[in-house]
Parts: C-alpha cells; sequence; structure tokens
C-alpha cells in the first residue's frame, strides 16, 4: 500500500514536469506546476500517515493514542501557501505577456536567446 | 547576542510591510528613506553579528524552545562567521542597490522598494538559519521576490520572459529541494540540520539518503546556476533593472552554492564519508562545465548584462568546484571569492545602469564609442574587470591562491588552470567590451556575438553622480578586499570551524560553546605564492588575447580565421542553440541533468 502511494508520487511529478516541457500555453504550464506540487503533498502525507492513526487533535485524547504525524501536515500547509504565491505571480506574469503579444505560447514570445 | 540575530531578517520584512501599508500616504521619498534606513540597520546588525561570531557560534531559538536532552525540536538561527558574513553581503548589496535606485527606479512605484526589502531579509534568513525547513521557505521568499524583481519592467516582453523561465525552473528546483527534505524527516524525524546530521551519522548512506542528497543538492544547483541548471540566470539578468541584477549576481546565486556546502558538512558528511571521492569528482565536474560554458556564452554576448550574467555562471562554476573540493582551505578560498565577486560583479552591473541612462543602449555594438565622454565610468569598469582577473594582490586573487592550493593538496592542480582560463576569458570579454564603450576600439559591427533585444532606458532625470559613487564604492570594497589585514586567517578559521560538523552539533543539540574566545585572529597581511601568482598573471595574458581578439579579429590573417571558423565556430553554435530561451527546453535540461546525477550517484555511492 505504501509502495503504491511512493510510485504515485513519482507519476505524478514526472506528469507534471513533462506536462511543463511540452506546454505551449503559460497557463497550461502554470498548472502543470501545481500538478507538480501535488506531488510533495502525496509525498509528506503519506510519509506522516500511520495505520489506524487520528487527526492529530490531542485535546481530551488519551496519552499514547497513536495519531498521524501533525508535523507533516504543517509543511503541507506551509508549502501550499508558499507555492500559491508563486503560481500567483506565474499567472499574473503570464496575463501580462497576453497584453503584450497577444500570445500566451512560450515559444512565440521568446525574444532572448543565446 | 542570540537577541539580535532574527533582526536582519525582521527590520527588513517589518518595513516591508510598513510601506505597503503606508504606500498610499507616505511621500516618495520617505519611502525610499524608510527603505534605505531599514536596509541599513540590517546591515549593520548583520556585521555586529558577524564581529560576535568570530568568537563563538551564535544561536537563536525562535519561542524559546530550547533542545533538551540533545533533542531539538525548535527552529534555530545558527549563526558562525560564514553565514553571517553572506548575510552581512547580501544586507549590504540590497543597501547599496537602494540607495542607487534612489534617482533610478524614481519612476517606479512603491511595489520595488518592498520586493527590494522582502528579497533582502529572504537572503539574511537563508544564510542564518540552521533548520532544513526553514531554509525552503526563505528559499522560496527570496524566489518570489527576485521573480517579480526579474518581471518588474511589464511592459516590455523580454523581462516577461525572463521572470517566467525563472520562475519556472526554481519553482521545480523547490519541489525536488522539498522532496528531499521530506525524505530526510522520514528517516530522521527531524528537520534541525544538526539533528537530522546526527540521526544519519549512525550509519553508511542508504539509497533513501543518496536520493535525498540528489535532489536536495540539484535543487540548490538550480538556484546557483550550474550547468545544465544555469540557463533562467542569463534570461533574467538580461531582463531586471541593474539594481536587481546586483543582487541576483551578487548574493542570490552563492547562496546557493553556500547551502550546497552548509547541507554538506552539517547533514551529509557523516552517512556519505567513505564516499568523499564519488562526491568531489560529480560535483568538480560540474563546477569546471560551468567555469567553461560560462566563459565561452560570455564571451559571445554583446548586451552588456547578459555578458556579466554568463560572467557570473563562470563564476559560480569556479565557486562549486571549490567547494567540491570538500576541504576548509578551499572552503575559504570561495567564501573570499563570494565576497570579492560579489561587490565587483555588483559594481560592474551597476555601471550598466549608468551606461543605460546615459547612452540609451545597452548593446556594446549599439554604444560604440559614444562612453568617450564619461571617462570616470569607464575608468570603473576597467577596476571592476581587472579586479575579477585574480592578479595579485586585487580583487579575487585571494580567493583564487586558496582554491589553488586546496585544489593542488587533493590532486586537482589542473584546476587552477581552468580558473585562470575562465576568469580571463569572462574579464578579456569585459574588456573588449569596455573597449568599444568608452575607447571606441574595434569594429563597429561584430558577427560572433548574439544579437539580443535591446532595454527601454529610463528617462534621464538621475543623479549620475549619486549612481557612480554607489558604483565605485561597491567596486572599490572589491578591489581590495584581498587587501584587507588578516582576511586570509579569518576566513581560513571560519571555515575550519563551518566544516567541523561534531563542534556544530554539540553547540547546536548541547549548547557547548563552539570557537575559541581567545583564538588569535591575526592582521597579517597578504601571503603571495608564486605558482597562483603566475596564474593570475596567465590570467591576464588570456584577457588581454581575448580582448584583442574580441576587437580585431577581422584583421587575423584569411587562412587562420576560415581554419579557426572551422573548428570553433561549429561547438560555439551547438553550445548558443541551447540557450534557447524557451522555459520548456530549460525543464528538459534540468529533468536530463537530475537524472544523469542521480544515476551516477546511484552507481557510486
Amino acid at each position: 500500500m505504501t509502495y503504491l502511494a511512493y510510485g504515485v508520487v513519482a507519476w505524478v511529478f514526472a506528469v507534471g514536469v513533462y506536462g511543463a516541457i511540452v506546454s505551449r500555453n503559460l497557463i497550461h504550464l502554470a498548472l502543470c506546476l501545481t500538478v507538480t506540487q501535488s506531488s510533495t503533498y502525496i509525498l509528506l502525507l503519506t510519509l506522516g500517515y500511520r495505520h489506524g492513526g487520528r487527526a492529530p487533535i490531542f485535546k481530551g485524547v488519551k496519552l499514547g493514542t497513536a495519531a498521524v504525524d501533525p508535523v507533516v501536515q504543517s509543511l503541507t500547509l506551509t508549502d501550499v501557501v508558499v507555492s500559491v504565491t508563486v503560481i500567483a505571480l506565474i499567472l499574473a506574469l503570464a496575463l501580462d505577456v497576453h497584453r503584450q503579444s497577444g500570445s500566451v505560447d512560450p515559444d512565440e514570445i521568446s525574444t532572448l536567446n543565446g | 547576542m542570540s537577541w539580535a540575530l532574527p533582526l536582519p531578517v525582521a527590520i527588513p520584512l517589518i518595513a516591508a510591510a510598513l510601506l505597503v501599508v503606508g504606500g498610499e500616504v507616505l511621500p516618495r521619498r520617505v519611502q525610499d528613506a524608510i527603505a534605505i534606513a531599514a536596509a541599513a540597520t540590517a546591515t549593520a546588525f548583520a556585521l555586529v553579528i558577524l564581529q560576535a561570531s568570530e568568537r563563538h557560534d551564535v544561536l537563536h531559538w525562535f519561542g524559546g524552545w530550547h533542545p533538551h536532552d540533545g533533542i531539538a525540536l525548535g527552529i534555530s538561527f545558527t549563526v558562525d562567521p560564514l553565514g553571517a558574513g553572506m548575510a552581512a553581503l547580501a544586507c549590504g548589496l540590497d543597501l547599496l542597490a537602494l540607495v542607487y535606485s534612489w534617482t533610478f527606479m524614481r519612476r517606479q512605484s512603491q511595489t520595488f522598494d518592498v520586493l527590494m526589502l522582502t528579497f533582502g531579509g529572504a537572503m539574511a534568513g537563508f544564510a542564518l538559519t540552521g533548520d532544513i525547513f526553514n531554509m525552503f521557505v526563505w528559499f522560496e521568499l527570496m524566489g518570489v521576490s527576485a521573480y517579480a524583481l526579474a518581471g518588474f519592467m511589464v511592459e516590455e516582453l523580454g523581462p516577461l520572459q525572463g521572470a517566467i523561465n525563472f520562475a519556472v525552473t526554481n519553482t521545480v528546483g523547490a519541489y525536488m529541494i522539498l522532496m528531499g527534505i521530506a525524505l530526510l524527516y522520514a528517516r530522521t524525524d527531524a528537520l534541525n540540520l544538526a539533528q537530522i546530521g546526527r540521526t544519519l551519522e549512525r550509519r553508511p548512506a542508504d539509497r533513501l539518503v543518496i536520493v535525498a542528497f540528489v535532489l536536495i543538492v540539484t535543487g540548490l544547483m538550480v538556484k546557483a546556476a550550474i550547468v545544465p541548471f544555469h540557463f533562467w540566470l542569463a534570461d533574467a539578468h538580461a531582463a531586471s533593472p541593474a539594481p536587481v541584477c546586483m543582487l541576483l549576481s551578487g548574493a542570490m546565486v552563492e547562496l546557493g552554492i553556500f547551502f550546497i556546502a552548509r547541507v554538506y558538512w552539517t547533514v551529509f558528511a557523516g552517512p556519505l564519508e567513505l564516499h568523499g571521492a564519488g562526491v568531489r569528482d560529480v560535483l568538480v565536474g560540474l563546477g569546471v562545465a560551468t567555469a567553461l560554458v560560462g566563459a565561452a556564452m560570455c564571451f559571445l554576448q554583446r548586451h552588456l548584462k547578459r555578458l556579466l550574467a554568463y560572467s557570473t555562471i563562470s563564476h559560480a562554476g569556479v565557486m562549486l568546484a571549490g567547494v567540491a573540493l570538500l576541504d576548509p582551505h578551499s572552503l575559504a578560498g570561495v567564501a573570499n571569492l563570494v565576497l570579492a565577486h560579489g561587490l565587483l560583479k555588483g559594481g560592474l552591473f551597476l555601471i550598466c545602469g549608468i551606461v543605460l541612462v546615459e547612452l540609451r543602449h545597452i548593446d556594446e555594438l549599439e554604444v560604440h564609442g559614444a562612453g568617450r565622454r564619461l571617462p570616470g565610468t569607464g575608468v570603473l569598469w576597467l577596476l571592476g574587470t581587472v579586479g575579477l582577473i585574480g592578479i595579485p594582490p586585487l580583487g579575487v586573487f585571494l580567493a583564487h591562491q586558496l582554491l589553488d592550493e586546496g585544489a593542488r593538496a587533493h590532486g586537482f592542480g589542473w584546476l587552477a588552470a581552468v580558473g585562470a582560463v575562465a576568469s580571463g576569458v569572462c574579464a578579456g570579454a569585459m574588456l573588449r567590451a569596455g573597449a568599444r564603450i568608452f575607447l571606441g576600439w574595434g569594429a563597429k559591427e561584430d558577427a560572433l556575438l548574439t544579437p539580443e533585444p535591446d532595454e527601454n532606458a529610463p528617462e534621464r532625470d538621475v543623479s549620475l553622480r549619486l549612481m557612480a559613487t554607489v558604483a565605485g564604492v561597491a567596486i572599490v570594497l572589491g578591489l581590495v578586499a584581498s587587501l584587507a589585514p588578516g582576511l586570509e586567517s579569518r576566513t581560513k578559521v571560519a571555515a575550519e570551524r563551518f566544516a567541523d560538523t561534531s563542534a556544530y552539533r554539540a553547540v547546536v543539540l548541547h549548547g557547548a560553546a563552539h570557537g575559541d574566545a581567545a583564538a588569535h585572529l591575526s592582521y597579517s597581511v597578504l601571503r603571495v605564492d608564486t605558482a597562483s601568482a603566475l596564474y593570475g598573471l596567465a590570467a591576464l595574458a588570456i584577457a588581454a588575447a581575448t580582448a584583442a581578439f574580441g576587437l580585431w579579429h577581422r584583421r587575423l590573417p584569411g587562412g587562420l580565421r576560415r581554419a579557426g571558423a572551422r573548428t570553433l565556430w561549429p561547438p560555439a553554435t551547438v553550445v548558443r542553440d541551447a540557450h534557447s530561451g524557451i522555459v520548456g527546453d530549460y525543464l528538459l535540461w534540468l529533468s536530463a541533468g537530475t537524472l544523469a546525477v542521480a544515476a551516477v550517484w546511484a552507481l557510486t555511492l
């Protein structure tokens, strides 16, 4: 079961990066990055998962009760917050690109090279 | 001293928040003054921390979460002289860039000041942190600020393309780092660098540790612009305003290198102890490739900022090779290189800003000879270039000397020659550009160089004197860096402490005093090693030859020219075409590079 989760992590990461590589549309590219990023969520949450563990809310719970790891959950939350900023910025840049050139194809807007 | 550690980070971030809130009511000049005051205070605190850390490491546990019985749950800033030095350099360059922008960016919105402050604060946090997830957060914060700054001129297409390429590649790098961190946490249940290192040390590296090592190091190499992860850098620099380039080239790229060293010694040195050679060979190889590709691409540029950007890539390669030797002597050399290069290259970028304002173009052929009326600027350009060659006793010489000695001790004596060729060719390209612009030498056309779109010049209502003064301060400080009394012995002591893994752990986890308060920090004058001096002079000769070739290659005899074109042009074209400016290609290189590094290390470690 856990191996399946790691396989999914690798697959989602690879699919996201592949999509970003072949992307001909900046909006699509930003979404591919969110797909790539989802693989980090799956990895973090899988690592913290405990079979039979409950949500890590400890008020009124007996000491020693199994719970999933709260640290990876907060790491995931931080990751979400941080990456939303990046994706928002890329989308804003894509909007400006469209305003300037009427295109969102990264191959068409290329003015810098070599 | 512990209380002061968060200040180089907190002051710029709080000031940035104030500027966002007060942006509507405060006059523009007051906002600029607040930003400059915040950066100056942060720099002052970073320097005070640097001085304190020279006696012993300084720690700050956020929220008072001190470790108990050698278990660290809290987040710490753990500061030794190299970390404090990086923070001071980042804050100092941020300060210079903001002062320079007083008139240069006058027409921009307050957003510029805000972003510069968050960028500076994030870089300081990155340099000071002792926690690997905290590092990731600073990595992303400095990334986001930098992407926004790179795309600041949104009315042009070039900056947008540069910012997108920069943001996308670095974001994928950040995800790889995060995965590596997650794997380390899974194995050790810890995020504190010292704690992770102590847990991993108990047994040799297995596949999980090696995968984590590959992910974290390659992710950092994206930031450090190492071949084949370097493509974003030139695009981002070509399009950013000059003061932003100063921060990108002078501090951010170096922070990537710095954290490779930090994470190696605190976390991976133990489990990979028996595989030092495998790590060293791969990283030295990547460093050498970066140094040479960067130098070759540097020579082929006519857009001044792009030219300097490729020279930064080349120097980053030398820095990585120095770190890769995995010994404190070379690390001291890298630290000196970061300092001198950051100031010199930062100053040169500021001169690009002056050229753009005064001559209205940033292309060396467009402004051919037009710089004759700016003799002072021309002299500064020459001084900056000379500092980057490594001739005794100026600029990066001390750094190259330490790196040469470290390389020789490990049987990599040829690295000194690579360093001389790389810095010689880069400096030659800069001398050529300077001679064309400020003296009007050489041909007005040059088919070897890549044409690039020009940049919209800012209005002329700037204070040239202020801008030239700031550039001059940076260049002169960089030029005399090697001559600072005692710098060599102090960086060596600092590097030895940086690489002393067990002492680092004792300080962090058990509160032991690290470093010797009574250590004799001498103020000795510069020592000049004959071999390194000769390499420096060789680099000077290469620089002069490269510049002369660039200016007058059409005067070479026809047969020689054709033979040269037949042998050199095809490989140069291949390398140049690889820098396509298309983000998908860059990601493909990134993936292929990561897989290649992973494959080599999976087989050899």
